[in-house]
């Protein structure tokens, strides 16, 4: 009987592909990928219309801090760099790897966010900027905001991958939930006022973390192996888009 | 799923670091630029041809575009030529706006009580 599902799900669902040697999945990614490309491309397409045309856009530099972007960039970088790292480890077989350079990947996920909420307070509360005071304002955060969620979508995305890492599909739910809880009060933290009771939350919500990636880590076996991994790469595929945004968003929004 | 063996694991390792420090160069090198005591527009072009630089190298090495057969590249490389479309679609707009604008700015301020 068990065989014969096997078959069937098998038929339904071939690992091989005519047109990618990999996985159905990695070709749906690409596709989402290229689909989500044209939005990001629509986006910045529409901010260089408005810059273009209006002589009264304000110096990006003088505004906006470089240097902290430049390191929130570089940030992204190296997590692209732990995100081929754990692709590596597992397909060298190495569990413990794995999961140490996925949870690195997340981490420097969640200090991007932290430090995009912290630019976003300074310009909001300090500078006056707002989404709906100029067009520069507008295209900036809508820019930056959508690039955000996409970072939020990717921690949570990882964590559950490294739940699955650890201990399988309910884990994955499990690490993908804190994560998103975790993350949440993180960026509350950083864009407002520090307050005992917001202090408290924090500390209690890095403590969650700090326990399910603790009891993660401590699996033996997870979901993956060096012949299973293509979850994994698919995953990195998301994540080094992101970077691979940020680069461009970086560059037209800060720099030019 | 191909296995890949130890070997090839050292090369990729090796080639990740690398294209790492080849990213990170090209960070530094586009903040200098910013800097550079030229034309904006030529500070335009050098920060466009470092960011798609950038850009490739994640793609090709990272995201393993480099090995990946055609039909992946086809995927990747079609959202770049739509953009480039509308990029190049749009462009009608923009010298029509800042025309409009320079126009605008140019023209001598009416004084009150004149149409009388």
């Amino acid at each position: 009987m068990t065989t014969a599902v096997a078959h069937h799900d098998a038929a339904l669902e071939p690992a091989e592909s005519p047109i990618t040697p990999e996985s159905w999945g990695k070709l749906g990614m690409w596709t989402f990928l290229a689909a989500d490309a044209m939005t990001f491309g629509g986006l910045l397409a529409a901010y260089g219309a408005l810059r273009a045309g209006d002589p009264t856009w304000p110096v990006p530099s003088h505004i906006l801090g470089i240097w902290l972007t430049a390191g929130m960039t570089f940030l992204l970088i190296c997590s692209s760099v732990t995100m081929v790292e754990s692709l590596a480890a597992i397909r060298g077989g190495d569990q413990r790897k794995l999961r140490l350079y996925l949870l690195a990947t997340i981490a420097g996920g969640a200090t991007f966010l932290c430090l995009q909420s912290y630019e976003w307070t300074k310009l909001i509360v300090h500078e006056g900027q707002s989404i709906t005071r100029n067009n520069f304002g507008a295209t900036f955060f809508i820019l930056t905001g959508f690039h955000g969620c996409h970072v939020f979508g990717g921690i949570v995305y990882l964590s559950a991958v490294l739940g699955r890492a650890a201990r399988g599909t309910s884990a994955a739910i499990v690490v993908g939930a804190v994560m998103v809880v975790a993350t949440l009060v993180a960026l509350y933290v950083t864009s407002l006022a520090m307050s005992p009771i917001v202090a408290v939350i924090a500390a209690l919500a890095v403590a969650g973390v700090v326990y399910v990636t603790a009891q993660a880590l401590a699996a033996p076996v997870g979901a993956y192996s060096a012949h299973e991994n293509s979850e994994v790469e698919i995953v990195g595929l998301y994540w080094h888009f992101v970077d691979l945004i940020w680069i461009l968003v970086f560059t037209f929004v800060y720099l030019v | 799923m191909a296995v890949h063996t130890a070997a090839e694991i050292a090369a990729e390792r090796a080639r990740y670091r690398q294209v790492f420090y080849w990213l990170g160069g090209l960070t530094l090198l586009e903040i200098g630029a910013v800097y550079l005591p030229i034309v904006k527009f030529g500070i335009v072009i050098i920060l466009i041809l470092l960011a798609l630089t950038k850009a490739s190298l994640v793609a090709l090495f990272y995201m393993h575009l480099a090995v990946e057969r055609r039909t992946l590249l086809t995927i990747a490389i079609t959202p770049l030529v739509l953009c480039a479309f509308l990029v190049f679609m749009l462009a009608p707009d923009h010298t029509n706006m800042t025309r409009m604008q320079t126009r605008k700015s140019a023209q001598p301020e009416i004084p009150a009580g004149a149409h009388h």
